[in-house]
């Protein structure tokens, strides 16, 4: 083994990958401690996919090098394959078998021997709540349930770095909670999960760490709380009942309101505490201004996403 | 390694076998097609075509017995046909991504296939000739030929099964893959699979004694019905391992490509 204790669970430097003329990763540099959650996060077509492709050995990069557990992906991609499991955002079961089948199948590849396999498949159907489904042809199963079979088939080698793309898109909220807690459960084990999404509140829930990849490129990296801090999203929300009013709190308050915004709303920046809360209600009390209603806005990694891209928001 | 790659080739078959004992109305409806066209040649063309062998009288029992190669290898282009929609499916399929991510012997996925087709098709080989035999097939073949000849029609089967793979590989949708063997259904009647190859005219005479199928189905004939064989097996067995070669390095060449989805 080659395996410095040092050495983290994922060490990613300059990758890039173009598919002809058009630039998919361009030059990713990111490391992911082991048993740690880490989370790329991005809009559709941003590179997740690409990324989660070239480190699970589907395909090759055009440069740039990448290293699990030690193992290079292209000069070692066997003992790469050996250390991690890959749940695919398009679930790869195999429908024409049941559930058990499908996991007794991986067993047999991972080449575990008879009892083993049978051991192990009995624990993940039971622990992933498919105990009672587990002679269903996997064409009958439910989308939750599929994710869930997914995950056990990808987990069955005993994988130290799993790959989840994508996990929870297309679940209904139940099974994405679900997904969720069983996402923590395998960080608590010790297994390395990349995780990728395109809801922020997933990567905020999950992860220890978010890079936020955007059009190719890393525009962000930290812990989630780092990253709010980095933007001055918070502000209190004024709506007023008529023009004059919201005209008149905008002079007080030296906030203009937005011309494209025509809903009679004032966003008022600051960090929505008590104190400067109540300094504000005063400031409009004292003008005789009357506020129709009130929102406190804290930052979230929505506003880290649209401070750092420019662009439009992603929302969950 | 070798090995690992028997280890990985057998669970993969046992995958495959599983996949069609599930899908027992495909291997029924494959089923059908060659015994439609045996009922067909026999009760309905088989009087006159049995007249028209050489003898003057051979009549319905004579084309019989000289039809039923050829049935034998539309049964083959059927079930292959069938092969080559499976892998196209196959790999439509996030399974095979997955497989793509573990460390197991790669070319498993497909010979997997393979052997799952082979073992199906020598099946229903063995369901038409049944049928054959009921309608009056009389076979004159000693053990060792019955044996050659189940040699013949398995080295042929697991030739067109490659090629079969490569062809579910090469296209990019399902019904593509279910076009491209049809091709095969129709070399039997362009060969000496219906009529022998002297009553076709020159052109396409040239064609059906130069094809694949023809020392093909004259190799089965002999075997079992002790007509002479000369050079067919020898060509029969040649055209098995070139097109069994050519279909295997299609194959893994074009599962081996960078595929992005």
């Amino acid at each position: 083994m080659t395996n410095i204790p040092t050495e983290p669970a994922l060490a990613v430097t300059g990758l890039r990958r173009s598919y002809g003329s058009q630039v998919v990763l361009d030059g990713i540099d990111l490391h992911v401690g082991e048993g740690t959650i880490f989370s790329l996060l991005g809009p559709n077509g941003a590179g997740k996919t690409t990324m989660v492709q070239i480190l699970s050995t589907l395909i090759r990069a055009d440069a740039g090098e990448a290293r699990i557990c030690g193992h290079d992906v292209v000069r070692d991609p066997d003992r790469v394959r050996a250390a991690i499991g890959v749940t695919g955002q398009f679930s790869a079961v195999d429908n024409f078998l049941t559930g058990e089948e499908n996991l007794l199948l991986m067993a047999d590849l991972h080449h575990l021997g008879r009892a083993e396999g049978r051991r192990r498949t009995a624990d993940l159907l039971e622990r992933f709540d498919l105990g009672r489904a587990a002679k269903q042809l996997g064409v009958t199963y439910s989308g939750g349930m599929r994710r869930r079979l997914d995950l056990a088939m990808g987990l069955i080698g005993d994988p130290r770095v799993i790959f989840l793309d994508e996990p929870t898109t297309g679940l209904d909220p139940r099974s994405r909670r679900d997904m969720w807690q069983i996402v923590r459960d395998l960080a608590t084990r010790g297994v390395t999960v990349f995780l990728t999404t395109q809801y922020l509140e997933e990567a905020d829930q999950l992860a220890d760490r978010i890079a936020l990849l955007d059009h190719g490129r890393l525009v962000a990296q930290g812990t989630p709380a780092e990253l709010k801090r980095r933007v001055p999203g918070g502000h209190v929300e004024l709506r007023f009942a008529d023009d004059r009013a919201l005209a008149a709190a905008a002079a007080i308050l030296h906030v203009a309101p937005d011309p494209a915004d025509e809903s009679l709303v004032l966003r008022v920046p600051g960090d929505g505490g008590v104190r400067s809360l109540r300094a504000l209600l005063d400031w409009l009390d004292a003008a005789a201004i009357e506020v129709d209603g009130l929102a406190v806005h804290t930052p979230d990694l929505d506003d880290v996403f649209f401070a750092v891209t420019g662009s439009e928001k992603v929302t969950a | 390694m070798m090995t690992l790659a028997v280890r990985d080739s057998t669970t993969m078959l046992r995958r495959q076998l599983r996949h069609m004992s599930r899908n027992l109305s495909t291997m029924l409806m494959l089923l059908a097609v060659p015994i439609i066209f045996l009922l067909l040649f026999v009760y309905v063309l088989g009087s006159t075509l049995g007249d028209g062998l050489g003898g003057g009288s051979g009549g319905r029992g004579a084309y019989v017995n000289y039809v039923t190669p050829g049935i034998l290898l539309i049964t083959m282009a059927g079930a292959v046909q069938a092969t080559a929609i499976a892998v196209a499916m196959d790999m439509t399929e996030g399974i095979i991504a997955r497989f793509r991510t573990m460390a197991i012997a790669r070319v498993s996925v497909l010979t997997g296939h393979v052997w799952g087709s082979v073992l199906q098709t020598l099946c229903q080989l063995a369901v038409v000739l049944g049928v054959a035999l009921l309608v009056g097939f009389r076979p004159q073949a000693t053990a060792i030929e019955w044996l050659a000849a189940v040699g013949v029609l398995t080295a042929t089967t697991f030739a067109l099964v490659w090629l079969a793979v490569a062809m579910g590989l090469a296209t990019k949708s399902v019904e593509a893959a279910s076009n491209l063997p049809m091709l095969l259904l129709l070399l039997p009647f362009f060969g000496s699979g219906f009529v022998p190859t002297d009553s076709l005219p020159v052109g396409l005479r040239w064609f059906a004694e130069y094809q694949p199928f023809t020392p093909i189905m004259e190799t089965l004939r002999g075997l079992l019905l002790g007509t002479p064989i000369g050079t067919s097996a020898a060509l029969a067995l040649g055209w098995c391992a070139v097109i069994a070669l050519a279909g295997y390095g299609w194959a893994k060449r074009l599962y081996n490509r960078d595929r992005t989805r």
